[in-house]
């Protein structure tokens, strides 16, 4: 998403105008450390999915993943997996 | 084509209910304090007796009143409310959020100082302590000019440019009690003035559905900030224009301030709201003894008319600014340095003193002024300012 200048908001202020856009609006990159899960290890056991603050732990319907693009590197879903699937990396630019 | 009035005799707040009655808002949602309260109190019986069809909110606080403004006004209505003082300070955080979204929410005020100790009476502190809110703020020396900026604050808050809410001040007690003359404007004269409501963005067009004032973080947050300046700033040819216009209908011309006698003047008095009409008596006393001194009345202050201001004052010798607000810890009040920051870069300009007067309604008198004068001429040959002065306070 292109972000907009000044000149263009002067017309219309703090007024979105399509419905259901927030999902344009990435914060993943708030993260520091990004969590990463070991599929070897992984059980789906969806503690990860269920404890997520962020919604960011997605189910395919197969297995666990996360959306980088929302999650903000709480590293809860590392603390709460049961088998220790999860590890927190330093993000690299 | 300019309109004969009839005319009455009235105080300031009834001026401003009156006029508000004539303007027949949407919605208004108000909770009285003094010295404003008889705005509410009289437009609560206009609703009453059927006089307006205004949806009267009649809310339990300050913070209440503003917040039900800024969603009526989201949804499209066309908004009015009225406080003072604490009431004012109360709405602070509302304030913003009304100015931001760009709702034109129109808001007269009866200036009134601020505990503690508990005052009721006339001062600007409250205006100044909302000056960062990013409201216009109009003020009034009399009850004609409550009156007739009223109307001119619904055309410039709901100008399609400007989009902003607009403050109408004036002195509580000093004016909001006085009985004075007023011109009248007929209802469909007042009608056709300010014209239909047709809000740029409603939260009730469902056909056309929107977010208003969503989340906008480190990314984006500047850029709104920098859009709602430049707004507010855009908004004074706007004020202007509306000024010239009011005075076509009916023959009293506004503009974002008033020379008087300036031109030629080597003292210059700058004050605002009513202590203009005081000032004015003593230059014209004064003018004809054949002394060179004017006055100076900011009836717009926010946004600031600087190129207007610095124009009026810039070949002056030494100008006193009269400021009706306390700012512990700075040496000067609001409106001094406002002037001076903006005059700093000339390579002439006047000697600038600062006074700060008339707090909690302590009076500011037509021999206060002249002092003031004398004192003027005193610093120009000394050549520099003397610091802060208190105008009528004990030692
Ligand atoms: S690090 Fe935090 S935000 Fe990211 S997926 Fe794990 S729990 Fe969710
Ligand atoms: S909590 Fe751990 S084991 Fe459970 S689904 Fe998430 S990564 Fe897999």
């Amino acid at each position: 998403m292109k972000l907009p200048g000044w000149k263009e908001l002067v017309e219309t202020g703090p007024i979105i105008k399509e419905a259901g856009n927030a999902t344009e609006y990435k914060t993943g990159d708030w993260r520091t450390f990004r969590p990463e899960i070991d599929y070897s290890k992984c059980t789906t056991c969806m503690f990860c999915w269920l404890f997520c603050p962020d919604s960011a732990v997605k189910f395919d319907g197969n297995k666990v993943y996360i959306d980088y693009d929302y999650c903000k590197g709480c590293g809860v879903c590392a603390a709460e997996c049961p088998v220790k699937a999860i590890t927190m990396k330093e993000e690299q630019k | 084509m300019k309109v004969k009035g009839r005319k009455i005799a009235i105080e300031g707040n009834e001026a401003a209910a009156l006029a508000l009655k004539q303007v027949n808002p949407d919605v208004v949602a108000a909770y009285p304090i003094t010295p404003s309260t008889e705005v509410v109190q009289k437009f609560s019986e206009y609703v009453a007796n059927g006089e307006v069809t205004t949806e009267f909110v009649p809310v339990e606080s300050e913070h209440s009143a503003m917040s039900a403004c800024i969603g009526a006004s989201a949804a499209g209505a066309r908004v009015a409310t009225s406080t003072a003082s604490q009431g004012l300070a109360l709405m602070w955080e509302m304030l913003y959020i009304a100015s931001s979204m760009r709702l034109p929410i129109v808001m007269t005020v009866a200036n009134r100082a601020l505990s503690a100790p508990i005052n009721i009476h006339g001062d600007h502190s409250d205006a100044m302590g909302a000056r960062d809110a990013g409201w216009i703020q109009i003020f009034s020396e009399n009850v004609q000019e409550i009156y007739d900026n009223i109307f001119q604050a619904f055309r410039i808050a709901e100008h399609p440019d400007v989009r902003l809410p607009v403050m109408v001040g004036y002195d509580g007690f000093i004016t909001s009690h006085s009985e004075e003359i007023l011109e009248l404007l007929e209802d469909e004269e007042v009608k056709r003035f300010i014209g239909e409501y047709k809000p740029k963005f409603s939260l009730l067009d469902i056909n056309n559905p929107i977010t208003m004032g969503p989340l906008a973080l480190f990314d984006s947050y500047f850029e709104f900030k920098v859009a709602q300046a430049y707004a507010i700033e855009n908004s004074l040819p706007i004020i202007k224009k509306v000024g010239k216009e009011f005075g076509d209908l009916t023959g009293r011309y506004y503009d974002v301030i008033e020379k008087y006698y300036t031109d030629d003047a080597d003292y210059i008095v700058v004050a605002m709201s009513s202590t203009c009409g005081t000032a004015r008596v003593v230059v014209d006393e004064l003018r004809e003894k054949g002394e060179k001194v004017g006055l100076l009345k900011i009836r717009v202050f926010r946004p600031f008319p600087l190129e207007d201001v610095v124009d009026a004052l810039k070949n002056a010798k030494v100008v006193g600014v009269l400021d009706r607000s306390m700012v512990p810890g700075s040496f000067a009040g609001p409106l001094y340095h406002e002037i001076t920051s903006g005059m700093y870069h000339l390579e002439k300009r006047p000697v600038f003193q600062p006074y700060v007067y008339g707090l909690g309604g302590r009076d500011i008198t037509t021999e206060h002024i002249k002092g003031v004068f004398e004192e003027l001429k005193e610093i120009e040959k000394a050549g520099k300012p003397k610091g802060l002065k208190y105008i009528g306070v004990r030692e």
